[in-house]
């Protein structure tokens, strides 16, 4: 990830992405104590069975499951298009929403169900104090699982 | 025990663009056509309710009331999504049968600006097209791709959608468009989202509808002859669901609304006459035909291939030309669909009239979510 990690350190684009200074970024989740329902990020109460403690924290997969997309043509001003907005299960819980990059924006291209890896890079948009962000991305996953980056 | 709930006069404006009117300016028109229609005036009403996104904090119902009479009454502000205006429905309706009032007012209403709804802003950074889309026919793209995933739905299929809705209302001239899109012309129209394309994706409209509930007694008083029962209403939001924080569920919460129309009013999707949803993109309407019973488990995709839900069909589906095509201005959307329901309940629908409609359905979806049905009747003979 070396090329994320300019002279400053970028700030997360989502609440739940970490970046811990000597090792990989990683996505955090919530798991329910009692009904094992598990959700992106930090949160106290259990929305399923509503437990009021007993919320244990998690490390997010970063391998998943492609279950939705669109592929979207049309966004908003200064939004680069095409791209493919993709709903992916990841392994042992938590669902997230995000980019699906390094395949072809092509119904034909892209199956239900297909392996994916959540990868991390540059937001490649800054805020208004020109701060850069660090995100997270899907990319199909290769037939051996490799992690390669 | 107040016994049944009764629409006495409803009606809406023309949809379409009114820039050089207000809000209050639109709903007061459309509340005051539903008067006429119930031959009312304002002073017999006793409450308001009122449904408005895009000026939710501003009072909409009373600014209403200063356009067509201050009298004092109760006004209740709605904002639920677009399923704004088939709550403030409901909340009238719910007054009246607990007994409170005899005559309310519900009237949605909406002034719309053009292009993409959705999209969010984080804090820092805005995330639309970095973490996917939250752009409205994205949205619901993603959930007919589910569809598609689970029963095989084609974007031909999707695409029939339009070409029937768009069909539908050359026959309504209080729809925004009155034109025919064949089927190349929906699928070869600019992509928006795949599936959705332009024609696949509702209008953005301003408009308003409202309509006057009254109790059986003010009903028998005033008379029945062109009244409307209302023989159900329900309301939900979605339950919890593993991916519903990342995709918000317009399924279950339309299941569960639609079981317990269903049960209240002791009837099933079979006996009805026709239904209006909430066709906001051409995807959502065959989610729904599942949704509310009207078709099996996955085949929806059939069902609009064999025009069962076309005018003439076994159930006809939006003949109003749904929000694809009639429009959809949020906040007045509730109330409209219910207001083609009671048209052909009462017989009065012209052209596009579903022969001896006896019962109707209509159903919306606010993102979010929230999900309305009502069952209505057809009273006189
Ligand atoms: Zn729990």
């Amino acid at each position: 990830m070396s090329d994320v990690r300019t002279a400053t350190v970028p700030r997360p684009a989502v609440p739940y992405l970490r970046i811990p200074p000597d090792a990989d970024p990683y996505l955090v989740g919530t798991v329910c104590s009692r009904c094992a329902a598990t959700f992106v990020g930090a949160r106290k109460v259990c929305s399923r069975c509503g437990a009021r403690g007993g919320m244990g924290t998690m490390a997010l997969s970063n391998e998943g499951t492609l279950h939705t997309y669109s592929i979207v043509y049309r966004s908003f001003p200064g939004v680069s298009v095409p791209f493919v907005s993709a709903v992916v299960d990841l392994e042992g819980g938590g669902c997230l929403k995000g980019n699906l990059i390094n395949v072809k924006p092509d119904p034909r291209e892209i199956t239900f169900g297909m392996p994916v890896e959540v990868v991390f890079r540059d937001a490649g948009r800054r805020d208004a104090d020109g701060n850069a962000y660090l995100s997270y991305f899907f990319q199909p996953r290769t037939a051996g699982g490799g992690q390669a980056r | 025990m107040s016994g049944d709930v009764y629409v006495l006069g409803i009606d809406m404006m023309k949809f379409g663009r009114y820039p050089e009117q207000t809000v209050p300016e639109l709903g007061g028109q459309a509340a005051l056509m539903a008067l006429d229609d119930a031959g009312l005036t304002i002073d017999q009403v006793q409450a308001l309710y009122c449904a408005n996104l895009g000026q939710a904090n501003a009072m909409v119902g009373q600014r209403i009331l200063r356009e067509i009479g201050q009298t004092g009454i109760p006004v209740v502000n709605c904002a639920n999504a677009c399923a704004a205006g088939a709550t403030a429905f409901r909340e009238a309706w719910i007054s009246v049968k607990a007994g409170l009032y005899d005559i309310v007012l519900a009237v949605g209403v909406e002034q719309m600006g053009r292009g993409l709804l959705g999209g969010n802003r984080a804090d820092g950074i805005s995330t639309e097209g970095l973490l996917g889309s939250a752009t409205m026919p994205a949205v619901f793209a993603e959930a007919g791709m589910e569809h598609a995933r689970k029963h095989g739905t084609t974007f031909e299929q999707f695409a029939r959608v339009s070409v029937k809705n768009h069909h539908h209302s050359t026959l309504n001239d209080r729809a925004m468009y009155q034109l025919e899109t064949p089927l190349d012309t929906v699928m070869g129209a600019e992509m928006i989202a795949y599936p959705n394309t332009k024609l696949m994706c509702s209008v953005n409209v301003d408009g308003a509808a409202a309509a006057v509930l009254v109790s059986e007694r003010k009903a028998k008083q005033l008379g029945m002859k062109r009244a409307v029962r209302v023989r159900a209403s329900a309301l939900t939001s979605d339950p919890w669901q593993e991916r519903d924080l990342v995709m918000a569920d317009v399924n279950t919460c339309t299941r569960n609304a639609a079981t317990q129309a269903y049960e209240a009013a002791s009837v099933g999707p079979e006996d009805l006459d026709l239904v209006e949803l909430h066709d906001c993109f051409a995807t959502a309407e065959l989610l729904h035909y599942e949704n509310l019973g009207l078709c099996p488990e996955g085949e929806a995709g059939a069902m609009i291939e064999s025009d069962a839900t076309a005018l003439g069909g076994r159930i006809p589906v939006n003949v109003s030309g749904g929000l694809l095509s009639k429009g959809h201005p949020l906040g007045a959307t509730g109330i409209a669909n219910i207001y083609e329901i009671a048209t052909h309940l009462r017989g009065e629908a012209g052209k596009r009239q579903v022969a001896g409609a006896r019962l109707g359905l209509t159903h919306v979806l606010g993102l979010g979510s929230a999900c309305a049905v009502h069952v209505l009747e057809r009273v006189s003979p």
